[in-house]
């Protein structure tokens, strides 16, 4: 009968271990945060494209143009908070077929006295568009450099698969612009 | 080893005298004291804050503070009543009475004990200085939601940070001696399925500490990278997502609020059947009932966010597995009713903040459920609404459980009793209180006024008016609650081994005031005929 055991019984030993199975646990679900949760969230954003965080570049694909489905494209550009810059579409609509690669830019330009660097961070709607809407190139790869007073036309090419859901007849693309220089500051100073 | 020397060194005196006995005291009676006493100087401080709150609620337009102060009130008023004040009242009581349930001469590892006590009162003052500091205390709601607690905090964050690091240390430490304490320490004869409900939800709630308190140390750390060495967890320019954030809080916070409710239920029902004269109704449903819950808790969290853009599917797994929670919630009412069904009930101090509690409770559960529908919460998101029912359950939840363990267990600890003309004073003075307090809320949200603001449309003003009132109310008779303990302490009548009739368990088989040092030597389980679990 386990539970008829006495105290000192009990004791030696038991705390010992009961303590290292906690601490185990304590220390299993730190880690769980920082190399399960935080991945897996991004992981799960990048499969199911909640966020409408488009991922990195891919390579044109030789998609049959469905001529008969025109998806209207819109492009909206936003600056984040205290962003200074003059950041907007070249052209805020096109209407894209599926399969065709198309090409469009963004205008931006640092309306500063100081040099800075910005990076654009897209999102897209409606969510389920995602994992559809490939970019082959896009100014949001990278970050961007601007003088004071400089201005650039940043391109963006993209193209959209055939199989996009029947039910998508637009797609919105936001861009916010960020203001990293300090971080670029920081990053270039570390090394 | 340890705790049998000290045992043995101190059994035949009682504490040490002056303060040491008090810095260096490994004696559960003792801790359980020093964080029972805590909890309410946090109380009456997250209350003052809580105060100044109402009081600017009390009329539209700013009058009293400025808006950058009084998001600093409302912010430390959540994180000191959540982490000052329920929590260490649980420890306490946890302290206090588990060794003297499963009887066992005191708690598992009685220095960490110390230590995860002494801590705290580092943590809360760290966290009270903030006030003084220039930027002012943290302003970003108890939830401290990314990037409002990073990219646009004031510069007292990082002193937040470490407050929490310390406290999660703490709660880490005391849930691990719970376990510890009550796996290993049982008196022979006290097995899992005899022991006490109290000590069952805490065993449970201090698993849930384990599980979810790094996660909260996790997240503070990822905030703390963030502001300080440029990660970009919670920094969407970075590559990073404030949507994270609150994924990772809720994940935390959902167990949390059950952390604050589960040893809550462990100790209505060791009162109400005390009251009732009756045996607890469906003792195993309440244990795999408190399971349950514990479970669920860890499914649920997005619903907390319904409204940041969650999938069609997902919104719905979460409104469902927070239905879900009804059912195992409803088990314990249900039990607790059926307790109370022709039993010789009478309504002494405790019973009354007992009895209180299932009903205010089950209210604050509704309300919860209301806010589970997904489409629904999209009107009540953010509104009083939400205000109304989390205060509902911690409130008249929690705090009535709190106050009723006070008046139930205080003749033992104190060995007095405690005036019942005055508690019954304080009981309905509370009663009435809180519910002028937080009912007009309801309303307040349903029409759509937005938490977190000092300020409000006129059309809120007379429900505002009358809940500042209910606060007012509420919050003096606290002090009443602080006279009637004092009064106890220094000038009560004595009270007897086992001051209530129905009462059961170990603990009122010791004289009152509880000695230094009980159970030295096991007590015999299975001599104490009102601990059979038999059901009929």
């Amino acid at each position: 009968m386990s539970e008829h055991r006495t105290d000192t019984e009990r004791k030696s030993g038991g705390h010992h271990s009961v303590v290292v199975k906690s601490l185990l646990a304590v220390v299993g679900m730190l880690a769980f945060v920082f190399v399960g949760l935080v991945p897996m969230y991004n992981l799960i954003c990048e499969w199911t494209g909640v966020t409408g965080r488009t991922t990195g570049a891919s390579e044109v694909q030789n998609f049959v143009v469905a001529e008969d489905r025109p998806i209207k494209v819109q492009f909206l550009a936003t600056n984040n908070a205290d962003m200074p810059w003059e950041f907007r579409p070249m052209v805020k609509q096109v209407t894209a077929k599926p399969g065709e690669l198309v090409q469009v830019n963004f205008y931006a330009r640092n309306k500063t006295r100081r040099d800075m660097t910005a990076q654009a961070i897209p999102s897209l709607s409606p969510f389920e568009s995602t994992p559809y809407f490939h970019k082959t190139e896009c100014f949001c790869f990278n970050q961007q450099p601007l003088a004071a007073g400089e201005d650039v036309e940043m391109g963006l090419v993209f193209q959209i698969d055939p199989d996009l859901p029947d039910w998508v007849r637009t797609i919105s693309l936001s861009y916010t612009l960020y203001d990293i220089t300090e971080q670029q500051e920081v990053a270039s100073a570390k090394p | 080893m340890t705790t049998a020397t000290h045992d043995h060194d101190h059994a035949h005196h009682g504490p040490a005298k002056g303060i040491t006995r008090w810095l260096y005291t490994t004696n559960h009676k003792d801790i359980g004291t020093m964080y029972l006493w805590f909890s309410f100087a946090m109380f009456l401080l997250g209350g003052t804050f809580a105060m100044v709150i109402r009081a600017e609620l009390f009329q539209p337009g700013l009058q009293l503070v400025q808006p950058e102060f009084f998001n600093q009130m409302t912010t430390m008023h959540g994180l000191i009543m959540v982490f000052g004040a329920v929590m260490p009242a649980f420890v306490g009581l946890a302290n206090w009475m588990i060794p003297m349930m499963i009887g066992a001469p005191d708690m598992a590892l009685p220095r960490m004990n110390n230590l995860s006590f002494w801590i705290l009162p580092f943590a809360f003052a760290m966290l009270a200085s903030t006030l003084f500091m220039e930027g002012g205390a943290p302003n970003f709601g108890w939830t401290f939601y990314a990037p409002l607690s990073t990219t646009y905090a004031p510069p007292s964050v990082t002193f937040f940070i470490f407050a929490v690091h310390i406290m999660g240390a703490s709660s880490i430490m005391g849930a691990i001696n719970i376990v510890a304490t009550i796996l290993n320490m049982r008196a022979p004869g006290m097995t899992l399925m005899r022991m006490p409900l109290f000590v069952w939800t805490w065993l449970i709630t201090a698993y849930l500490l384990i599980a979810v308190m790094p996660v909260l140390a996790g997240v503070v750390t990822m905030m703390l990278m963030d502001i300080h060495f440029g990660t970009a967890f919670f920094n969407a320019a970075g590559g990073g997502s404030p949507v994270l954030f609150q994924h990772v809080f809720w994940f935390f916070g959902h167990p949390e609020v059950y952390i604050m409710i589960l040893p809550a239920f462990g100790i209505v029902s060791a009162i109400i059947p005390a009251f009732a004269r009756k045996q607890l109704f469906g003792y195993s449903s309440m244990v795999y009932a408190t399971a349950s819950i514990a479970f669920l808790s860890f499914i649920v969290w997005a619903h907390h966010m319904f409204t940041v853009g969650i999938p069609f599917l997902g919104e719905a797994f979460f409104m469902w597995a927070t239905m879900l929670i009804a059912v195992p919630t409803g088990v314990k009412v249900f039990n607790w009713v059926t307790t109370m069904f022709r039993g010789s009930m009478t309504f002494e101090t405790p019973m009354l903040f007992a009895v209180c509690f299932v009903v205010l409770f089950t209210i604050g559960g509704f309300s919860g459920l209301m806010l589970a529908v997904a489409p629904a919460d999209f009107q009540y998101h953010d509104t009083y609404f939400v205000v109304a029912h989390f205060h509902y359950v911690l409130v008249p939840g929690a705090v009535f459980s709190i106050m009723a363990a006070v008046y139930y267990w205080l003749p033992k600890w104190s060995g007095k009793m405690y005036n019942e003309t005055l508690g019954k004073v304080h009981f309905w003075l509370s009663f009435v209180g809180v519910n002028v307090l937080f009912f007009p809320q309801h309303f307040l949200g349903l029409a759509g006024m937005p938490r977190r603001i000092p300020d409000y449309a006129l059309q809120f003003a007379d429900f505002n008016m009358i809940s500042s009132i209910g606060g007012f109310l509420f919050g003096a008779s606290q002090l009443l609650f602080l006279y009637i303990v004092v009064h106890t302490i220094v000038a009560g009548k004595p009270a007897k081994a086992k001051p209530w009739d129905g009462a059961e368990g170990l603990e009122w088989s010791v004289p009152s005031p509880a000695p230094y040092h009980t159970f030295e030597t096991p007590p015999d389980i299975d001599k104490a005929p009102q601990l059979d679990r038999k059901e009929p």
